[in-house]
């Protein structure tokens, strides 16, 4: 899928493989935009915890990883089912309930899941899925097939059991597991150093499970490519998990009620100057890309974008009899005889 | 439908097959043999859970899986009841058959996110995209004096939640055939095995038993009264009836053997022949599952009914230490007896 997978540490981007993950990142921000306007508009109902800033976590790490791989994401998941390879359509289908979204409207914006692309699901409780990629892992370990699985989760979720208990067991094993934390300085609404007695949340515990760890820039895409294929690389020879916690930031609130006030102004144009695709964008001025190159892209992105927003809104709502069907294997869901 | 003379499926034994009456075992060794069995015919079985390798089980219940079949099957796990559960989930979304015990069933509660909120609900919410086929074994149940923390029989916290099984075998052959067909189901199973049960005696499965999820057996037949029991409570019932039986009074007993499916049709068949039913459950009358089954009885089988259904359950407050108070909390031969005799004026 990427030329990536086998990309050791220091090795330098070449131009067309950057541009090729600013247009995946383009496309996560031009979808997430129009899931708050279509949110505005009142096509999405429920909550949405968009990921507006935090594009170069996912798609850094997806250009690192095999086809074949696990990912396991959060509620806050948009931008992981997209870098694994879901449609802007078929999510923003499933924001606003149609047949078409990528779990038939019995999901929404939390549990996007794309398992035929390896991307196993969106979890909104809190550190769940750590475990259960820590299980993918030795699933992978038990076959011998050379898989790896990629937990990511927020800064909130090092505070919460499973994580304690999926780092414990994964070390033990020596699991092919990627543990990767989205540090976005913010636990919901409360800053994460408020309640949590160590700056690096999920690195700085690293150590008490004889993990090794890493900390990087969450907002530059190579960087986090970089480290991923190297953990990767360590989980694929033997050699167990890695922490790795990427710094980066939101543009929007928690959810989509928070206008998220409780952030200092010069925070947030601090970090919004450090936009990912604003990053990215330099770094291929930096490489000798055209402006022209790049806004070619920008075009097609936004003809994508507009055309997943059309397609999602002419498509159907599920069939009312769904709501009874796929709890068990059969399909149905009877309970008794 | 039930079967009512060929419960373990001993008939089926044919030419050939070494007869399974010849031989008896415990409780606590079916379940071995029965986990044992599918580690042997399906390589994607797998197990794990704290003390279950080198240990055997603090129940002994897995011993000698470690010594056949080594340390690739057979996972020792810290106590980490989330990760233990969260893993297993893991692997059975990618292609294995995880058998994870919980050591005591009152330890859900460490790991209730897994049975409440992620096992039983991921193959709905991803529109059927992943199936979790993993089995959640534990120990389950009072009577051994262990206080209020190692005692409960919590069947019910599982029922509550729509997408998960639910298997909780009376005898050691059952053990056997529901812990096939537990493994063999692409559906996530929670396997009850009662305390009071593992060092009870029956005879051992035929090669190859498989004791499909959801078909409830009669124990015994009878005309007066049905008794319908799960675990621990079918030879409490088997014993009533038995000193009914001096008294008169016919009773016909029921064993679940499963919750989820919910073998209904056997239990109103029977009311057919019966017109009075009496459920016997070991968890609380408050939330337990013989509030389900009278429910559908009170929806479906009114009009077959003589006499009011009463529910013996256990009383609603924390199991206590004392024999002699445990006693008067959990479900005995004697409350069965008289709560049976309530109902023969109708």
């Amino acid at each position: 899928m990427t030329a990536g997978a086998d990309t050791g540490a220091g090795v330098a981007t070449g131009a067309d493989e950057l541009l090729g993950l600013y247009e995946q990142m383009a496309v996560i921000r031009g979808t997430e935009k129009a899931a708050h306007d279509l949110f505005l508009a009142g096509l999405v109902k429920g909550t949405t915890h968009l990921a507006a800033g935090q594009e170069a976590v996912a798609v850094g790490a997806s250009a690192a990883l095999r086809p074949d791989d696990y990912v396991f994401a959060t509620y806050r998941g948009h931008h992981h089912a997209m870098a694994r390879g879901a449609s802007p359509e078929e999510c923003l289908a499933e924001l606003m309930s149609k047949a078409t979204g990528l779990c038939k409207a019995k999901g929404g914006s939390m549990h996007l899941t794309k398992a035929s692309a390896g991307m196993l699901g969106s979890y909104a409780i809190v550190g769940a899925h750590l475990p259960m990629a820590a299980g993918a892992a030795w699933s992978a370990k038990l076959r011998g097939s050379g898989q790896v699985a990629v937990a990511f989760f927020g800064d909130g979720a090092t505070n919460i059991g499973a994580f304690h208990e999926a780092l414990n067991l994964a070390s033990v094993w020596a699991l092919p597991v990627l543990f990767i934390c989205e540090n976005n300085l913010y636990m919901e609404y409360t800053p994460i150093g408020d309640v949590t007695p160590v700056p690096n949340p999920a690195a700085d515990r690293a150590v008490a499970y004889r993990l090794p760890a890493e900390i990087v820039d969450g907002n530059d895409v190579t960087a986090v490519r970089d480290a991923v294929a190297r953990a990767a690389q360590r989980a694929r020879s033997g050699n167990g998990p890695t922490v790795i916690e990427a710094k980066t930031y939101r543009h929007f609130g928690h959810s989509r009620t928070d206008p998220a006030s409780y952030r200092p102004s010069a925070e947030v144009e601090q970090w919004l100057s450090r936009d990912p695709l604003d990053l990215a964008k330099a770094r291929l001025e930096a490489l000798g890309v055209a402006a022209d190159s790049v806004a070619a892209v920008d075009n097609r992105v936004a003809g994508i974008v507009k055309d997943a927003v059309a397609a999602a809104k002419a498509a159907p709502g599920p069939d009312p009899a769904d709501a009874m069907t796929d709890v068990w294997a059969d399909g149905g869901s009877a309970w008794r005889t | 439908m039930a079967d009512v003379t060929d419960r373990a499926g001993m008939g089926r034994a044919g030419a050939g097959v070494e007869r399974a009456e010849d031989k008896v075992i415990t409780y606590r060794e079916a379940v071995a043999e029965g986990i044992a069995r599918e580690l042997r015919r399906d390589p994607s079985v797998v197990c794990l859970g704290e003390d279950i390798a080198a240990a055997g089980g603090v129940f002994k219940t897995t011993a000698g899986l470690l010594a056949e079949f080594g340390k690739q099957r057979v996972w020792d796990t810290p106590i980490s009841e989330q990760a233990i559960l969260g893993v297993a989930m893991g692997a059975a979304m990618t292609g294995m058959r995880p058998v994870a015990e919980i050591m005591f069933s009152d330890f859900f509660a460490c790991c209730w996110d897994y049975l409440a909120n992620e096992i039983p609900k991921m193959r709905y919410m991803t529109g059927g995209q992943v199936m979790v086929p993993l089995v959640v074994r534990t120990a389950n149940g009072g009577g051994l004096g262990f206080g209020a923390q190692h005692s409960q029989a919590v069947e019910n916290w599982a029922l509550a939640i729509p997408g998960l099984k639910i298997a909780a075998p009376s005898t050691p052959a059952d053990v056997v055939g529901l812990m096939a067909a537990a493994i063999r189901s692409d559906d996530p199973v929670v396997f009850f095995e009662h305390k009071g049960l593992f060092a009870s005696k029956g005879p051992a499965a035929p090669e190859g038993h498989v004791v499909e999820l959801g078909r409830a057996a009669v124990v015994r037949e009878g005309s007066d009264v049905s008794l319908v029991a799960l675990a621990a409570t079918v030879p409490l019932a088997l014993a009533a009836a038995e000193r009914l039986a001096a008294e008169g009074i016919s009773a016909e007993v029921i064993d679940l053997r499963c919750l989820v499916p919910l073998d209904m049709a056997t239990v109103l068949a029977s009311l057919g022949r019966t017109s009075r039913l009496v459920i016997v459950e070991e968890n609380p009358y408050q939330g337990g599952w013989g509030g389900t089954v009278a429910s559908v009885v009170a929806d479906e089988g009114f009009e077959l009914l003589d006499a009011p259904v009463r529910r013996v359950a256990a009383a609603c407050v924390p199991l206590p230490f004392a024999d002699v108070l445990e006693q008067q909390v959990i479900p005995t031969v004697d409350v069965v007896t008289d709560t049976v005799r309530t109902l023969t004026a109708y």
